[in-house]
């Protein structure tokens, strides 16, 4: 049908404006004078051809157009208009198409927004981004065509897995890809500016805006990403160390130590060459994502369709760019650090080596845990699983000294500090440990990893706090970001102590009572709906306080596809969760319930807001950064 | 009687603490199996029947009196390595291990080298 | 020269990477665990079916040849196999075994009177934990054994082929 139609064609000029675009910015490259406006109003024809064809898709999924490949596999006439809209880019071929208006919307802003900066910086960054945004045309017109026709014209389409229909996972991707496909800006940048050796102050405090757009993107659209897996799988977690969220979590981590450089590099002219390395990391590391999740590698609940011919495509695509930015680096990066003459361990510097150290270690710990069991299997066709136990192992000491680090690194002075704080800094140590030496002793659990733990999360907490009262307006967003993550790893632990769970069998008129909690099923409805049989029990439970509270879990067994989803009863207020999930018993009349009490998970999800706040803050108000 | 008495409820607070010390370790174990029907999910976590099933044996084991390890052990005849989320000290994973904290050393000493080059 | 050495390794590093990678593109990534072979049969004991009667590990016998196949009225695969295993009756010389997993035993007896029954024996595996004995993890599985060894094993419903593979096993 005609928005197909359309969209094909607007697919295809969008490609076809690649040429215009490396053919202008050749010939515009070193010659003196302004920058050729063709070149910005070629990038602009671009992007609009691009958002026409994202437009038409979405148009051709909310009149289910089923003689359209993607909206056929991947979407249903009974599906709610807002989740056939989301369902555009819940898909492979959508998804990419969503790259492509990212790749295109960012290169044109940044050639709107860079006007005073070198044109040969400017046509050099704009180049090294259209050759990412050709690769990604010859890939979706080539092995992923959102507009591929079918025939004859199918009556109903395949649906959506119906877990996938759900606010926050419907605005996920499009949060998380302006954070990491907008990473594709600071590497193509990076190149750019190591080929015309333009790496320094003045570049770093350009890039940085655009890095702190997409860490903002990227820390939400991870967040967003939790709290669909808590709120809507029913197994009342939140991340699982699962490949898939492991691969959004690499590139914020090597994002949020590039920010940490540019920092230096603005300041101080140090760390030129890791400024570089770590921008390239940042984009490979999302383009690699992409390939893992997409090309069957990866088995979990995140994988895309499995097509192997689409990996080899992203596999070379992927390392094409990777040794581009290699000979770049090698050819083009002359190692000119300002040698300082003055060099005292005691300094903000230092403290910031010591945070690139230690995010670098969690870093590869994530890469090796993610890739290792690809590598493994392919050597010596051995299965292994690596699951959470591998990483709390390996990064919960590391925390610790990380945690103090953060506390006391940002008090420091760049190039040399005197300790002056040191009384308040002990002080505050020796409250948080004789604090959580007490809460982990009423707990009961395992005593030292725990309170060394909880002892250096306080302390963080404590000096961050106290930090907004000195010096108000002064690093606000570091301030900022720097309490947020230490709630967030505070509630995360205190969470982990401090909950509990039921796990019991009840039939109708049963009442489960342990003297602190009564769980009682006071009936279970099943009907149809439309395209699901919903069973829904109903639950009254009374807490320690001796409130009651009614419960509505649900199972639904949906019939397009054929799945059975646990629909979570939660009760979320400031302090703490109820979340109760029930499930039928084949051939039994009795149903298996999970009750937990969750304190502090609101928290958890708060806090990281917060961190991005901080980042926000920065944006919006840089002046009184030091 | 009153001996039989004391007996009887001795044995009945140590198989309840040994009981409670089950339910614990079981959580544990569960949490640590992956359930291969599941995409992505513990034994612990997951309500499907292989799960539950599991969540059985895993009893039924420690209720023989099975340590953590032996059971880790008899799972991993059954369906391989592939079952459990911790990846054991084995000469599959020494690397995997390693490496990580190799790396750590390697930063940090190139760290080091940097900076007593800019201290000289 | 020292200078050279570090792009030549960091290369090669990548290199190594992308092989990789290309390899296990070319693999597939369904998990069957194939740890069973060859090893001994659990040692278990379980109700026969629809009597009070049980059956032991240690009742198999020697120099015959057992087909194990798990299976439950509710499953949906179960149903599209069932004519292989009706195939399979013709064998003599294999004696089959059903186990019927997790399943209520009117709809267990009402799916054999509407496929028919291949089974010379069936047992009852209620809780899932016969099944995981034999490191099964879902239905349908089917197992040969011969001389108390696993001898195949098969992860999903039976087709054509494993019934080829499993005539040319008992002809050997």
């Amino acid at each position: 049908m005609l928005p197909s139609v359309i969209g094909k064609y607007s697919l295809i000029f969008g490609f076809l404006i690649s040429f215009p675009i490396f053919y202008y910015s050749f010939i515009d490259y070193k010659k003196s004078g302004n920058l050729d406006t063709k070149i910005i109003s070629f990038s602009f024809l671009q992007l609009l051809f691009i958002l026409i064809s994202f437009i038409c898709l979405i148009i051709s999924f909310v009149i289910s157009d089923f003689s359209n490949e993607t909206v056929f596999n991947n979407s249903h006439t009974t599906k709610p208009l807002f989740y056939k809209i989301a369902g555009t880019w819940g898909n492979h071929e959508g998804s990419l198409l969503l790259w492509l208006l990212v790749l295109t919307l960012f290169v044109f802003i940044f050639l709107l927004t860079s006007k005073r900066q070198t044109k040969n910086y400017r046509i050099l960054t704009t180049i090294f981004q259209q050759i990412i945004i050709f690769g990604f045309f010859v890939f979706v017109i080539k092995t992923s065509n959102p507009f591929s026709h079918i025939f004859p014209d199918p009556n109903e389409g395949l649906g959506l897995n119906p877990i996938l229909q759900d606010p926050a996972l419907a605005i996920h991707p499009p949060i998380l890809y302006l954070g990491y496909v907008g990473a594709s800006i600071i590497f193509s940048s990076a190149l750019s500016a190591t080929v015309l050796n333009y790496i320094s102050s003045s570049w770093a405090s350009h890039i940085k805006t655009w890095t702190y757009i997409s860490w903002i993107f990227l820390t939400l659209g991870i967040l967003l990403g939790s709290i669909w897996a808590y709120y809507e799988l029913g197994w009342g977690g939140f991340w699982f160390w699962d490949p898939v969220e492991n691969v959004s979590l690499m590139p914020w981590l090597a994002l949020t130590t590039l920010i940490h450089c540019l920092i230096v590099l603005e300041k101080r002219t140090l760390l030129k060459s890791w400024v570089i390395i770590l921008s390239i990391t940042t984009f490979t590391l999302s383009m690699s994502g992409t390939f893992l999740v997409r090309s069957g590698i990866l088995n979990s609940v995140h994988t895309f369709a499995n097509d192997p011919e689409r990996g080899i495509f992203i596999l070379l695509f992927l390392f094409s760019l990777i040794i581009l930015s290699l000979v770049i680096f090698f050819f083009f990066n002359k190692n000119q650090d300002r040698n300082s003459s003055n060099f005292f361990w005691l300094s903000k510097d230092t403290s910031l080596l010591i945070n690139n150290w230690f995010m670098m270690y969690f870093l590869s710990v994530v890469l090796i845990g993610t890739l290792y069991p690809i590598f493994l299997d392919v050597i010596s066709s051995e299965k292994i699983s690596v699951g959470p136990p591998f990483y709390h192992k390996l990064i919960a000491p590391f925390l610790l000294f990380f945690l103090v680090a953060m506390a006391i690194g940002p008090k420091l002075s760049w190039i040399k500090s005197k300790f002056v704080e040191k009384f308040s800094l002990i002080s505050f140590f020796g409250i948080s440990l004789l604090l959580s030496s007490y809460l982990v002793f009423k707990l009961n659990i395992d005593f030292l990893i725990n309170t060394l733990l909880l002892s250096t999360a306080f302390f963080l907490f404590l000096i961050t706090f106290k930090d907004f009262f000195i010096n108000k307006t002064k690093n606000i967003s570091q301030k900022i970001s720097h309490f947020g993550f230490a709630l967030f790893i505070l509630s995360v632990l205190l969470n982990n102590f401090l909950s509990s769970e039921i796990v019991t069998n009840l039939k109708v008129g049963e009442s489960y009572d342990d003297g602190k909690v009564k769980i009682y099923l006071e009936k279970v409805e099943k009907f149809k709906k439309q395209n699901y049989e919903s069973v829904i029990g109903y639950f009254d439970i009374t807490d320690q306080k001796n409130k009651t509270e009614k419960f509505k879990p649900e199972l639904r067994i949906y019939n397009q596809p054929v799945i059975i989803t646990s629909e979570a009863d939660i009760k979320t207020n400031l302090f703490y969760d109820k979340f109760l999930v029930i499930n039928v018993v084949q051939n039994q009349n009795y149903f298996n319930l999970r009750y937990q009490f969750k304190p502090l998970m609101s928290w958890i999800w708060i806090s990281v807001l917060i961190i991005s706040m901080g980042g926000l803050t920065n944006l919006l108000y840089s002046r009184n950064e030091k | 009687m009153k001996k039989i008495l004391i007996f009887l409820l001795l044995i009945n607070i140590s198989t309840a603490h040994g009981e409670i010390q089950n339910d614990k370790l079981k959580i544990e174990i569960t949490k640590n199996l992956r359930c291969l029907i599941c995409q992505g999910q513990s034994v612990y976590d997951s309500d499907s029947e292989f799960a539950n099933s599991l969540k059985l044996v895993v009893e039924d084991k420690l209720n023989e009196g099975m340590e953590e390890e032996e059971i880790y052990i008899f799972l991993k005849e059954k369906y391989g390595n592939w079952i459990l989320y911790d990846p054991e000290l084995s000469k599959n994973t020494y690397i995997l291990w390693i490496l990580p904290l190799l790396l750590f050393l390697f930063g940090g000493a190139i760290i080091i080298r940097k900076l007593n080059l800019k201290k000289n | 020269m020292k200078n050279k050495i570090v792009p030549f390794l960091v290369f090669f590093f990548f290199i190594f990477i992308f092989f990789v990678f290309y390899k296990s593109l070319n693999q597939t990534n369904i998990y069957t665990p194939n740890v069973n072979l060859n090893k001994n049969i659990p040692e278990f004991e379980a109700k026969i079916f629809k009597s009070n009667e049980s059956f032991s590990s240690k009742d198999f016998k020697l120099n015959e040849y057992y087909l194990i196949n798990i299976w439950a009225s509710w499953c949906a695969p179960c149903r599209l196999e069932h004519k292989y295993l009706l195939e399979l009756n013709d064998i003599n010389s294999l004696k089959m075994i059903g186990i019927n997993y997790k399943d209520l035993k009117l709809n267990a007896e009402n799916f054999l009177n509407d496929l028919g029954n291949p089974y010379d024996l069936i047992l009852s595996d209620d809780n899932g934990k016969l099944s995981i004995n034999w490191g099964a993890y879902g239905v349908p599985e089917t197992f040969i054994v011969f001389n108390n060894k696993i001898v195949k094993k098969y992860t999903g419903p039976l087709n054509e082929i494993n019934v080829q593979e499993i005539r040319k096993i008992l002809s050997q």
